[in-house]
């Protein structure tokens, strides 16, 4: 009787607190959020060219998220850790391409026949360089921490991200012809990427066809974006669902024990993910480079708040989930930049985040994360 | 036992930290035995499997695969040389299917053609199996999981084979199926290492057995002499 007592006295003292954030977040979005999330509404319907013309764009920007995404989730599934110098990876690889850009003397009169096959080996070597780097960051900054309290990989990553953005930044000053500058120019100043891919409008005809309703904006430089990341998303997701290496990586995700008694090489394993996030990393470094005209050394910040936003979207540690994801939070930026205005998209961004991580930590496509421990 | 022995450890020492889990852990399984580590719980039956299989490392002692060391070897090495584990809880991968849990099991190997035969022979050992091809691991009923374990352990082609509590968990029929089937391994010449709390049914399909007691060997003998031991009866037959 007594201990029955204590008992209902201790369960009446748990305060459900998943319960009142939730209320909390209904409460504040009803009374802040409706009114203008209404608004933008309209304006989509009564403008649905505007609309399309920002879809359009979030789709390209939900391209290259979708690569960096997969890095942190590919990362995250194996060892479980947010690799935060992850957005700084991203950066470099922008640095490492503008550089080779800059080695082959690639500019916008170069003729196609030697600049395309020239980009494709940039491409490659970025990738290449990347993933070497995202490796020996794993080897180097994670890998002694592996069986440490969780906090200590995750400062490490912190710690990595500081000493990247540096490197960008010395990156900056070097005396070199694609970085417009000699010696002493500004290191913090954009570095501005020649403008490899012409910039036409597919959809220019459209206009002429339907009439000025259809003036919408799809450029050469959309489509590679598009093209090149749907490539390697395909060709990502089929080497894991399909390989057998990739099916090791599955299953060093889901059981690291087991697959050890399967005769997998962990370690290789978990380096494999890190050298295919790097990688991916690398592209995307590449593509935006590419597009923006610019690299700068602070572009690893917002790259990577958004992609691992698309990464705990999409259900972290799922790679379909990643690409979902990016796509998703590619759109969403678009749309903010638009309806809201683009200071905000990030503050946009965050708020999904904190949203997701109350209402559904595991993502849209995640599995439940609490049993897998 | 005439043969030499496949699997020795001689004098093992494993630690989770600072605690000393084996302490001083001897024995031998040669060819084509089965033999049993019984104890009850915490005893260190899973540290010393664990152990063998290369997952702990032993701070003194030796672990010996036909005559060579292994306790330093990594863990997927000591399976390319034919060490296979079903272990505790099944351990399968709830998100592959149970084909491509199978196929893990038959990782370290390359030779296709002879994959598929082996694939289709587990299939013979558990029907229940083949019928649940493209299911995913983790949806299977608990028995159905220990055959996938089992199994997947097959997969590699053992030369021994450790199975951590097979019946763990199972309803009657299901155990004595399972013991059925690791006879029936055992008939195709493969060792067996076989940890189980279920004592009375271990010493059934057993040669020879040991005893485990916090982390020590307290006790070796034939599985028979075993049953038939007092202190055995006494602490894990339930016999009085
Ligand atoms: N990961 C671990 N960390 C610390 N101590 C551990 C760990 N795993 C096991 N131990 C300890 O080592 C001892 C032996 O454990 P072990 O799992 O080998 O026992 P067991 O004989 O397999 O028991 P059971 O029949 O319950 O499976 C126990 O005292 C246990 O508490
Ligand atoms: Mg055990």
């Amino acid at each position: 009787m007594a201990s029955e007592a204590v008992g209902s006295n201790f369960q009446k003292r748990v305060i459900p607190w998943r319960t009142i954030a939730r209320v909390a977040l209904v409460v504040f979005f009803v009374l802040f959020l409706a009114v203008p999330l209404f608004n933008i509404l309209v304006q989509m319907v009564t403008n649905p060219q505007l609309l399309l013309r920002q879809l359009l764009i979030g789709l390209t920007n939900g391209a290259y998220i979708a690569l960096i995404a997969l890095g942190y989730t590919l990362v995250y599934g194996i060892v479980e850790l947010i690799n935060f110098a992850h957005g700084e990876v991203y950066m470099i690889g922008a640095f490492f391409s503008l550089t080779l850009v800059g080695l082959f003397s690639l500019s916008d009169e170069t003729p196609y026949a030697t600049r395309i096959p020239l980009m494709l080996l940039i491409l490659v070597l970025t990738m290449l360089a990347t993933a070497l780097l995202n490796a020996a960051i794993e080897r180097f900054a994670y890998r002694r921490l592996r069986n440490a309290p969780r906090l200590a990989p995750l400062i490490s990553a912190i710690g990595v991200s500081f000493v990247l953005q540096n490197v960008g930044l010395l990156w900056g000053y070097l005396r070199f012809p694609a970085f417009n500058g000699v010696m002493g120019s500004n290191a913090v100043a954009p570095k501005s990427y020649p403008q490899l891919i012409p910039n036409d409008n597919l959809l220019a005809p459209l206009e002429g066809v339907f009439g000025e309703a259809f003036r919408l904006r799809f450029t050469t430089k959309d489509l590679v974006v598009i093209v090149v990341s749907a490539t390697l998303l395909i060709a990502l997701y089929t080497f894991v669902q399909r390989t057998k290496i990739g099916k090791a990586m599955r299953a060093t995700a889901q059981d690291r024990d087991a697959s050890a008694l399967m005769g997998i090489d962990v370690n290789r394993t978990i380096t494999l993910a890190f050298l295919l996030g790097g990688a991916l990393a690398g592209a995307a470094g590449m593509l935006v480079g590419m597009y923006n005209g610019t690299v700068v050394y602070t572009l690893g910040f917002t790259a990577g708040l958004r992609s691992f936003t698309a990464a705990v979207l999409g259900g972290i540690g799922n790679i379909l989930g990643a690409m979902l994801g990016g796509l998703l939070i590619g759109l969403i930026s678009a749309l903010s930049d638009q309806y809201i205005s683009t200071e905000w998209t990030n503050a946009v961004v965050f708020g999904i985040l904190v949203i997701i991580l109350v209402l559904r930590p595991n993502g849209l496509l995640g599995e439940d994360v609490q049993q897998k421990a | 036992m005439t043969n030499a022995p496949v699997l020795e450890l001689k004098n093992v020492h494993t630690y989770y930290g600072n605690i000393h889990a084996l302490k001083g852990v001897s024995l031998t399984v040669g060819k084509g035995e089965v033999v049993t580590l019984i104890g009850s719980n915490g005893a260190g039956k899973s540290t010393t499997l664990r152990t063998i299989s290369g997952l702990l490392k032993p701070r003194q002692g030796e672990v010996l695969l036909e005559g060579e060391r292994i306790d330093q070897v990594p863990a997927h090495k000591i399976v390319e040389r034919g060490v296979l584990q079903s272990p505790e809880g099944r351990r399968i991968f709830p998100r592959l299917t149970v084909k491509d849990n199978l196929l893990m099991g038959a990782f370290t190997r390359s030779d296709k053609a002879e994959i598929e035969q082996d694939l289709e022979r587990v299939y013979g050992l558990f029907p229940r199996l083949k019928e649940r091809v493209a299911q995913r691991g983790g949806t299977l009923s608990g028995g159905e999981q220990q055959m996938l374990a089992i199994g997947r352990a097959m997969m590699g082609r053992p030369r021994v084979l450790l199975l951590d509590e097979p019946s763990m968990g199972l309803a009657p029929v299901l155990v004595e199926q399972i013991f059925n089937i690791i006879r029936e391994i055992n008939s195709q010449g493969i060792t067996i290492l076989l940890v189980e709390q279920n004592a009375l049914m271990a010493l059934g399909v057993a040669n020879r057995g040991y005893v485990l007691q916090t982390g020590q060997i307290v006790l070796s003998d034939d599985a028979k002499a075993l049953a038939a031991n007092e202190m055995v009866q006494k602490a894990y037959l339930g016999i009085e």
